[in-house]
């Protein structure tokens, strides 16, 4: 029998233990599309909710409940002074209108529901009374997929995702082998160490076009999301932040002796990511002085470029400071890893 | 002669504190099946991963082949065979795929068909290693050292933890590989293991080797190849002096622990009634009474004052 190129048979193995382990194929691939499938339905696209206004009792008070039934998202209705008062101080309608000599509105300041409702409302009477807008308006809805919630959210998973895979998926298995003294039966054969690294990083690169593919047909068959950018462009943005976290699982393995200290470890590094790298929500949200801290680190990077490419179309060239980002914390990983990489 | 493996003088201290090896010397010839018997914390696994070149020494020379680690080293993991301690084997990939990888790590050698057959694993050959019992896991592993068609073949205690039926297999591969003109070290705390399948024995002790020759030449420097133990019913208050028994007839030595004794004899039935008349005339009566051959164990406990298991 001739002999099989050690690349290949190591890649080959790497995949069958892979494919072998029903538990992690659900993490890898079942776990993301199951977040994608809950958090799509949970914010999903609704009718605005009505707001709730109390018209105290009053004889001009039906024809007043009569003119705000026109606005459709008006809801209107006539209660005592008491009821009134007690309506709104328990937030059931966000503001109440008396009459007098005009309109009176009372309401809570803070709650923007209600100064919502007194902004409609107080437009609606005013009109109804006579008013006219020296300045023609002309309203159009905007609510085409690309700036759903659906359609932030896959970008961010599909870069969650790759994290925890090349994370989990190298530095895993590198320290469960190492505490299964694998690592140093391999040694003690003539087999060479970058066979063995390149064939973790093969592995891991076709998981991540799976990966990929998989969340872009869910995101496009369940949820109807457009996906503006080219298919390479958006496996090329994948590659590198793949290459970045595999990288980056062969450092935090390099040494470790333990799951729990590796396992240690990658939450550290993974946690503080989930959070502000704008997975579930943009990152802009957080305070200015942060920025060029979160906008360093290789999720925000990943995410942002992933969402680029895929929900706006944007060339490949246009992403090169994200990808330069990813490269170089990829690389530095990668280097210290190397060196540091304890085989028993 | 040619040597296969040689080392002086070998030194490991882990971490400047613990000495687990503390100048040791080896010579051993190409085509013998070499043993180092030992207990446990010896220093034997220490030992053979140095001469494996997966650890290095604190100092001390090692040449395995003529060649040496740091210099050779490509040459020389395609020349051996390494069995380790407790390697857990990839649990989800099947015997014939364990051995396909590791065959292709080496330049040359052998049909990983052809090894599983000579495992005796013809029948497991697409069953998960982790479905595999002791003996036959121990086995693939033996295989995944014979796969590269190496000379020298290292096994660190191949058959700790073996029900008796899966040592006898081991032992028997161990035999076909020394046939084919291998070079075998092992290590192990079985001193049967060591008396059958071994030409020499070297018996470490704290890091050091304390005898070294085979199985049956560090018998006989026993004095006696046979061994009477004997235990005393002490109800009396009677009991014997090692002087008075050492004068009986054949015994070469007198051994006292607790409340028996374990002589070394040269000829039993000489010894036996000396033995029998001297404790009528004592008029001490014995609980128990036994004869057997002298073993390695007992060339142990004759220089350490120790039995192996103790530790």
């Amino acid at each position: 029998m001739t002999r099989q190129n050690p690349l290949w048979e190591l890649t080959l193995c790497r995949f069958r233990e892979f494919a072998r382990e029903p538990e992690v194929i659900f993490w890898v691939f079942g776990f993301p599309v199951l977040l994608a499938v809950g958090l799509g339905i949970a914010f999903r696209d609704r009718p605005p909710e009505k707001i709730f206004v109390a018209v105290v009792s009053h004889p001009e008070a039906p024809s007043i409940v009569e003119r705000l039934k026109r606005v459709p998202a008006v809801n209107a209705e006539i209660q005592d002074p008491q009821q009134a008062a007690s309506s709104l101080r328990l937030g059931k309608v966000a503001l109440a209108v008396a009459l007098g000599s005009g309109y009176e509105y009372r309401y809570d300041p803070t709650r923007p529901d209600s100064l919502l409702a007194r902004s409609i409302v107080d437009s609606a009477l005013q009109n109804a009374a006579g008013r006219q807008d020296p300045v023609k308006t002309i309203e159009r809805a905007i609510t085409e997929p690309g700036a759903r919630y659906i359609d932030f959210l896959i970008p961010g998973l599909l870069g969650m995702n790759l994290m925890g895979g090349g994370m989990w998926g190298i530095g895993f298995v590198i320290v469960d082998m190492r505490i299964k003294k694998l690592l140093k039966r391999m040694i003690a054969t003539p087999m060479r160490k970058i066979d063995f690294m390149l064939a973790m990083i093969l592995s891991r690169l076709a998981f991540m076009v799976a990966e990929v593919v998989l969340l872009l047909l869910v995101g496009r068959f369940a949820f109807g999301m457009i996906i503006q950018g080219s298919v390479a462009s958006i496996v090329a943005v994948a590659f590198f932040g793949s290459m970045c976290f595999t990288g980056m699982g062969l450092l935090v393995s390099s040494r470790a002796q333990k799951i729990e200290t590796v396992s240690g470890l990658m939450n550290l590094v993974m946690l503080p990511m989930y959070v502000v790298s704008g997975v579930f929500f943009s990152a802009e949200r957080f305070p200015r002085v942060l920025q060029p801290y979160i906008q360093s680190l290789p999720l925000t990077a990943l995410n942002d470029a992933l969402r680029s490419v895929i929900l706006e179309g944007a060339h490949l060239a246009t992403q090169g400071p994200h990808l330069a980002i990813l490269a170089l914390w990829g690389s530095l990983s990668f280097l210290l890893a190397l060196r540091w990489f304890r085989w028993n | 002669m040619t040597l296969a493996i040689r080392c002086k003088d070998l030194y490991k201290c882990y971490d400047n504190k613990v000495d687990a090896v503390r100048g040791l010397d080896l010579e051993i010839p190409t085509g013998e099946c070499f043993g180092l018997l030992g207990p446990n914390g010896a220093g034997k696994t220490t030992t053979i991963e140095i001469l494996e070149g997966l650890l290095d020494p604190t100092r001390g020379d090692v040449e395995i082949l003529g060649k040496r680690w740091g210099q050779h080293d490509t040459e020389l993991r395609e020349w051996l065979g390494i069995s380790l301690q407790e390697t857990k084997l990839p649990e989800k990939l099947t015997v014939r795929e364990v051995l396909t990888l590791f065959r292709s790590f080496y330049r040359k050698g052998r049909d990983p068909v052809e090894v599983i057959a000579q495992v005796e694993l013809t029948e497991k050959e697409k069953t998960w290693v982790n479905k595999l019992s002791g003996g036959q896991r121990q086995r693939l592993a033996v295989g995944c050292a014979l796969v590269g068609s190496p000379k020298i073949l290292f096994l660190d205690e191949p058959t700790t933890g073996l029900d008796p039926q899966s040592r006898r297999q081991l032992w028997s591969l161990v035999r076909q590989f020394k046939q084919q003109g291998g070079t075998i070290l092992l290590t192990t705390h079985y001193m049967d293991e060591a008396e059958r399948l071994c030409d020499r024995v070297a018996i470490v002790d704290h890091g050091k080797v304390i005898a070294i020759g085979s199985p049956v030449e560090m018998i006989a420097t026993l004095g006696g190849e046979h061994v009477v133990e004997f235990a005393l019913d002490r109800t009396n208050g009677k009991t014997l002096s090692s002087e008075c028994l050492a004068e009986l007839a054949s015994v070469m030595s007198v051994r006292s622990e607790s409340d028996s004794f374990s002589l070394h004899v040269q000829e039993p039935h000489l010894a036996i009634p000396a033995l029998i008349s001297y404790l009528r005339e004592t008029e001490v009566s014995l609980v128990r009474l036994t004869t057997r051959h002298a073993s390695l164990e007992d060339v142990f406990v004759k220089l350490t004052g120790r039995h192996l298991r103790d530790e």
